[in-house]
C-alpha cells in the first residue's frame, strides 16, 4: 500500500472526516495522480485514513493509505499534492508501506487549556492526573460506562504557560480503546470541575505502536 | 485564525461553512487593491456556493487589477447567534475582514424570499440597513441578479440596481466607485454618475405617487435619472469570462459538481416562466468553446461530475454532438454526466443512453398542467402523447423512479383541469406496465404540486393568485383523485408562495414591511425552520398592506406597475397579447418557428436572435 503522512491546521481544522475524504480524493485528480478504485457497483477511489480526526483539532501526524495506478512517482507526490490542495492541508512524506493502522496503539497529543476567570497553577492539574485512577464516566453510542482512564494514559506533563494558560502534553491509547483529548478534558469536568477549563486548543503530535516505536 | 472566531467555530454545526480557505480562492496582496467588493449571497454557504452566477461574477471581477472579490453567506441560525453574542461583525471569508471595511457590498438577489436576509446580513455586519442612513460614499450596498427585475420592494436598502447581466456592469460600476474614491466625491454625486451607466437603477432618484386604491399613479424622476432602465446582457458568450477555475468546497454544498452552462434565454415562451422572459434573447456558446472549458473546469476542480445546465437544456442546437464530445473524455476518467431541465417532448433514446452509460439518475418531467387546453393556456407545449412517448423510453431504458411537476392556480384553471393531472398520472403509470423493462423493482411516481406565483414580465403579470384556501381545496381535490398506490402526491406548502407573490409584484412601500419581518426576528425565509406566515402577516398588518392586494388583486390592462421602470426587453405590449392569447388558448410557437416580435432582439447590436 501507498501511504502519505499530513499535517493539518488553520482554517483547514474545520474540515470534516466526512468532506476530508472528498477533498483528498478532488486533490489527487486535480494533482493528475490516479489512485485505484474500488470493485462493485459504485466504484470509489480506495482511500483509508488512520484515525479519523475531530473538526476543530490541529494534527501534524495525519496518514492515509491508498494505491496508486501504474508506475507509482511516490517522491514527487508531496509536491503535486500541496500543489492542489486547499489552504492548511499539507503532505509531509509519501512512501510505500506494509504495516497495518490497527497496529497504531498510542497518539502524543498537546493541548493548551485557557481559563478566563481564574488561574490555576500546573501543579494542580499535574496532581489530578497522578492519582492512583481516574474512574470516570464514558459514553458509547449505545451505553454509559464507567472506566478507569488511567491505564489508557502512557505519559502526561503539565506547565505553566501563562496565568491563564497551561499545557498538557499526553501519550494516549489511540485506539482499543481509545482516550480521545476530548475524553481527557470530560474526565477532568466530571471528578474536578474546578479544574474544568474555559476552552481547549488540541493538536496531535505523533502516533506509535505498541512498542512506542513511531508508526509509519 | 482569530481566536474569537475559533472558539465560537467549535461551538456551531457545519464549521467549514464560515472558514474559507478552499481551493481555488483568491487572496490578494492589500497593498495591490484599490476596490474591495464583497459578493454577498442572502443564503447559506451550501446553496450560495452552489449558484454559477457567484462563480461567474467573482472569477470576472477578480480579474481585474487592483480589485479583490470576496465571499460572504448568511450564517445559519446557530452561528448568527454566537457571533452576535460575542459582538463578531459579519466578514468576508478570504479575508475575515469585517463587511464594513469593504467599498462595495454586493448582493445576489436570485429570490424574494431571501430579502430578509439582506437586512439581517447588512446588520450583523454593523452597516445600517436603510440607503438613507448610510451616508458615506462606501460601503456602497447594492444588488443583482433576477429579483432585481422589480427591485422596487428591495428599493429602500440598496444604493443601486444591477440589472441583467453582471459580467462587465459590475466591474463599470466598481470602476466607477474607484474613480469616486479617488477624487473625493460625496454619495449623491456617485449615485447621480452611476446611474448614467447603462442597466443602472438608482432607486433614490425616483419617487412613487399613489393612487388613493392603492396602485401606482407616477413615478416622479430626479435629474437625470433614464424614464427605463434596461437590463444589460452579454451578447457575445464565448468572448466573457469563464469559471474554469471555480473555487472548490471543502465541505458538501448543494450542487457539488461542474456546472456547465450551454446558453442564456429560452427560445420556448412558457407564459408563466419569468426566466422565460427576463432572460432574452437567447445566446449561446460554441459547441468547441463548451468542450474546451468543460475539460478545463473537471481538471481544475477535480470533481468528478458535471451537469449541463440551461433553461431548456435539450433545446440546445447540437447537443448530441457536445453529450458525445463529453463523454469520451469523461468516459475513461470515470466522471458522470447528467442533464437537469429535459423536456418531455424531445427526450430520446439516443440522448438517455448518452446518459445512463455513467450513472442513472431520476428522471424529472414537469408537464406544468395536467389538461391539454390548460397546458395551451399557459404555452407550454408539450403534448400528452409526448409525455407518454418520453415516459415510454424511459421506462424501457430502465428507469423506474419519475416524478412529474405541476401548479395548481395557473389562470382559467377548473377542477378538470386539476383532476386531469391524476388521470395523466395514471396514463404514465399504465406505459410503466406497457413497457417497462423490469416490473420486478415495481415503480414510482411522483406528482408534485406547487401554488402558482404570477411574476413581473410575464405575460401573466396581471393575474391574481388563487388563494391559499382554494389551493389547498384544489390539493384535496387531486389527493381524492389519485387512486393508485403507486403514484405518491406531495403538495407545497401554499403560505411561502403567497409571500413570494405579494413580494415579486410589491411596490416600493413592501419595504417597511421586509424591514418589519426582519425587526421581529426573520431570516433565512426560504427555509421551513424559519419561514413564519404570522410574522409576515403581522408585519402586514402593522404596517397598514395587505398581502392581497399585490398577491391576489387582478390588474387592469392599462395599469401602471412599479417594475415598469425596468425594461427587459421583452415589450409589455407583446406581454399583452400573449395574456390574450393564452385566454384564447392559443399557443405561440418558439422563437426557432417563428419570431413574434416580442423585442428582445433590441438588446443585440447585431440584430438577430439565436445565431
Amino acid at each position: 500500500m501507498n501511504r502519505i503522512l499530513f499535517a493539518k491546521s488553520g482554517r483547514a481544522v474545520f474540515i470534516s472526516h466526512l468532506d476530508l475524504m472528498r477533498t483528498m480524493q478532488r486533490a489527487f485528480i486535480r494533482a493528475g495522480v490516479r489512485i485505484r478504485h474500488t470493485e462493485g457497483f459504485n466504484p470509489h477511489p480506495y482511500m483509508n485514513f488512520a484515525l479519523p480526526l475531530s473538526v476543530g483539532v490541529e494534527s501534524r501526524c495525519e496518514l492515509m493509505e491508498f494505491a496508486l495506478e501504474g508506475e507509482a512517482g511516490l517522491s514527487e507526490l508531496p509536491a503535486r499534492l500541496n500543489a492542489v490542495l486547499p489552504e492548511g492541508i499539507r503532505v509531509l512524506d509519501a512512501y510505500e508501506s506494509d504495516t497495518k493502522f490497527k497496529y497504531i496503539k498510542w497518539l502524543d497529543i498537546e493541548a493548551h487549556l485557557f481559563y478566563y476567570n481564574e488561574v490555576h497553577p500546573a501543579e494542580e492539574l499535574a496532581a489530578f492526573f497522578a492519582g492512583p485512577e481516574l474512574v470516570m464516566e464514558k459514553r458509547t453510542k449505545r451505553q454509559t460506562a464507567r472506566v478507569d482512564i488511567k491505564p489508557l494514559i502512557a505519559s502526561l506533563t503539565v506547565s505553566g504557560v501563562s496565568p491563564s494558560e497551561l499545557l498538557l502534553t499526553a501519550r494516549l491509547s489511540a485506539q482499543e480503546p481509545v482516550l480521545s483529548p476530548a475524553q481527557l478534558i470530560e474526565a477532568v469536568r466530571q471528578l474536578s470541575p474546578a479544574l474544568t477549563p474555559d476552552f481547549v486548543r488540541t493538536k496531535r503530535l505523533e502516533v506509535f505502536d505498541k512498542d512506542m516505536n513511531i508508526f509509519r | 485564525m482569530d481566536d474569537v472566531l475559533e472558539r465560537i467555530l467549535l461551538k456551531v454545526q457545519k464549521p467549514a461553512r464560515y472558514t474559507g480557505g478552499e481551493y481555488n480562492q483568491i487572496i490578494k496582496d492589500k497593498a495591490d487593491v484599490d476596490i474591495r467588493m464583497a459578493f454577498c449571497f442572502p443564503d447559506t454557504y451550501e446553496i450560495g456556493m452552489s449558484n454559477l452566477g457567484l462563480q461567474i461574477l467573482y472569477g470576472a471581477i477578480n480579474a481585474e487589477p487592483g480589485m479583490w472579490c470576496e465571499r460572504c453567506f448568511a450564517p445559519w441560525g446557530d452561528m448568527e447567534e454566537e457571533m452576535r453574542r460575542v459582538r463578531m461583525p459579519l466578514y468576508a471569508l478570504e479575508s475575515g475582514d469585517p463587511l464594513f471595511a469593504f467599498d462595495a457590498i454586493g448582493f445576489s438577489l436570485g429570490y424574494e424570499m431571501a430579502y430578509t436576509s439582506v437586512l439581517n446580513m447588512l446588520d450583523l455586519a454593523g452597516i445600517p440597513v436603510r440607503s438613507a442612513d448610510r451616508r458615506s460614499l462606501t460601503p456602497l450596498v447594492f444588488a443583482g441578479g433576477t429579483s432585481c427585475v422589480n427591485p422596487e420592494p428591495m428599493a429602500d436598502f440598496l444604493d443601486l440596481c444591477a440589472i441583467g447581466e453582471g459580467e462587465e456592469l459590475d466591474i463599470e460600476i466598481l470602476r466607477l466607485l474607484r474613480k469616486a474614491k479617488a477624487e473625493g466625491w460625496d454619495k449623491p454625486r456617485f449615485l447621480r454618475e452611476a446611474a448614467k451607466i447603462p442597466g443602472v437603477y438608482v432607486p433614490s432618484l425616483y419617487e412613487p405617487e399613489y393612487n388613493g386604491d392603492g396602485t401606482l399613479k407616477r413615478v416622479a424622476r430626479r435629474e437625470d435619472a433614464p424614464e427605463k432602465v434596461t437590463k444589460r446582457i452579454i451578447e457575445d458568450m464565448d468572448s466573457a469570462f469563464y469559471p474554469t477555475n471555480a473555487i472548490v468546497p471543502s465541505t458538501e454544498i448543494v450542487h457539488d459538481r461542474v456546472v456547465l452552462e450551454l446558453f442564456r434565454g429560452c427560445v420556448r415562451g412558457c407564459r408563466f416562466c419569468q426566466a422565460g422572459f427576463v432572460y432574452r434573447p437567447v445566446r449561446r456558446h460554441s459547441t468547441a468553446f463548451l468542450l474546451d472549458k468543460a475539460r478545463a473546469a473537471l481538471e481544475s476542480s477535480g470533481y468528478e461530475e458535471i451537469t449541463l445546465s440551461s433553461l431548456s437544456t435539450s433545446d440546445f442546437k447540437g447537443l448530441a454532438q457536445l453529450t458525445d464530445g463529453l463523454l469520451e473524455w469523461c468516459e475513461p476518467r470515470k466522471i458522470s454526466l447528467s442533464l437537469p431541465s429535459l423536456r418531455a417532448d424531445n427526450f430520446s433514446m439516443g440522448l438517455m443512453e448518452r446518459v445512463q452509460k455513467v450513472r442513472k439518475s431520476g428522471l424529472t418531467f414537469a408537464p406544468e398542467a395536467g389538461s391539454q387546453r390548460l397546458r395551451d393556456v399557459i404555452n407550454k407545449n408539450v403534448t400528452e402523447e409526448e409525455l407518454l412517448h418520453s415516459c415510454r423510453v424511459a421506462f424501457e431504458g430502465g428507469w423506474n423512479t419519475l416524478k412529474l411537476y405541476f401548479m395548481l392556480g395557473l389562470p382559467t384553471e377548473t377542477d378538470e383541469d386539476v383532476t386531469a393531472i391524476a388521470r395523466l398520472a395514471e396514463k404514465v403509470l399504465h406505459t410503466w406496465r406497457e413497457y417497462a423493462a423490469n416490473k420486478s423493482r415495481g415503480v414510482k411516481i411522483t406528482v408534485s404540486t406547487s401554488m402558482f406565483v404570477p411574476k413581473p414580465h410575464t405575460p401573466f403579470e396581471w393575474e391574481a393568485q388563487t388563494g391559499v384556501e382554494e389551493y389547498l381545496r384544489r390539493v384535496k381535490l387531486l389527493r381524492e383523485s389519485i387512486t393508485s398506490r403507486s403514484i405518491v402526491y406531495n403538495w407545497h406548502e401554499p403560505h411561502v408562495s403567497l409571500i413570494e407573490a405579494a413580494l415579486s409584484r410589491g411596490d416600493r412601500r413592501m419595504g417597511a414591511v421586509i424591514e418589519e419581518v426582519w425587526k421581529r426576528g426573520g431570516r433565512l425565509d426560504s427555509w421551513t425552520d424559519y419561514f413564519s406566515f404570522e410574522r409576515w402577516m403581522d408585519a402586514f398588518r402593522a404596517c397598514g398592506l395587505d398581502p392581497d392586494f399585490y398577491a391576489a388583486r387582478e390588474r387592469g390592462e392599462e395599469e401602471l406597475f412599479p417594475w415598469d421602470v425596468i425594461d427587459v426587453g421583452v415589450a409589455k405590449r407583446y406581454l399583452a397579447r400573449e395574456r390574450r392569447e393564452a385566454y384564447a388558448g392559443r399557443v405561440t410557437p418558439d422563437c426557432r418557428v417563428k419570431c413574434m416580435g416580442c423585442g428582445a432582439n433590441c438588446l443585440l447590436k447585431r440584430g438577430g436572435c439565436d445565431e
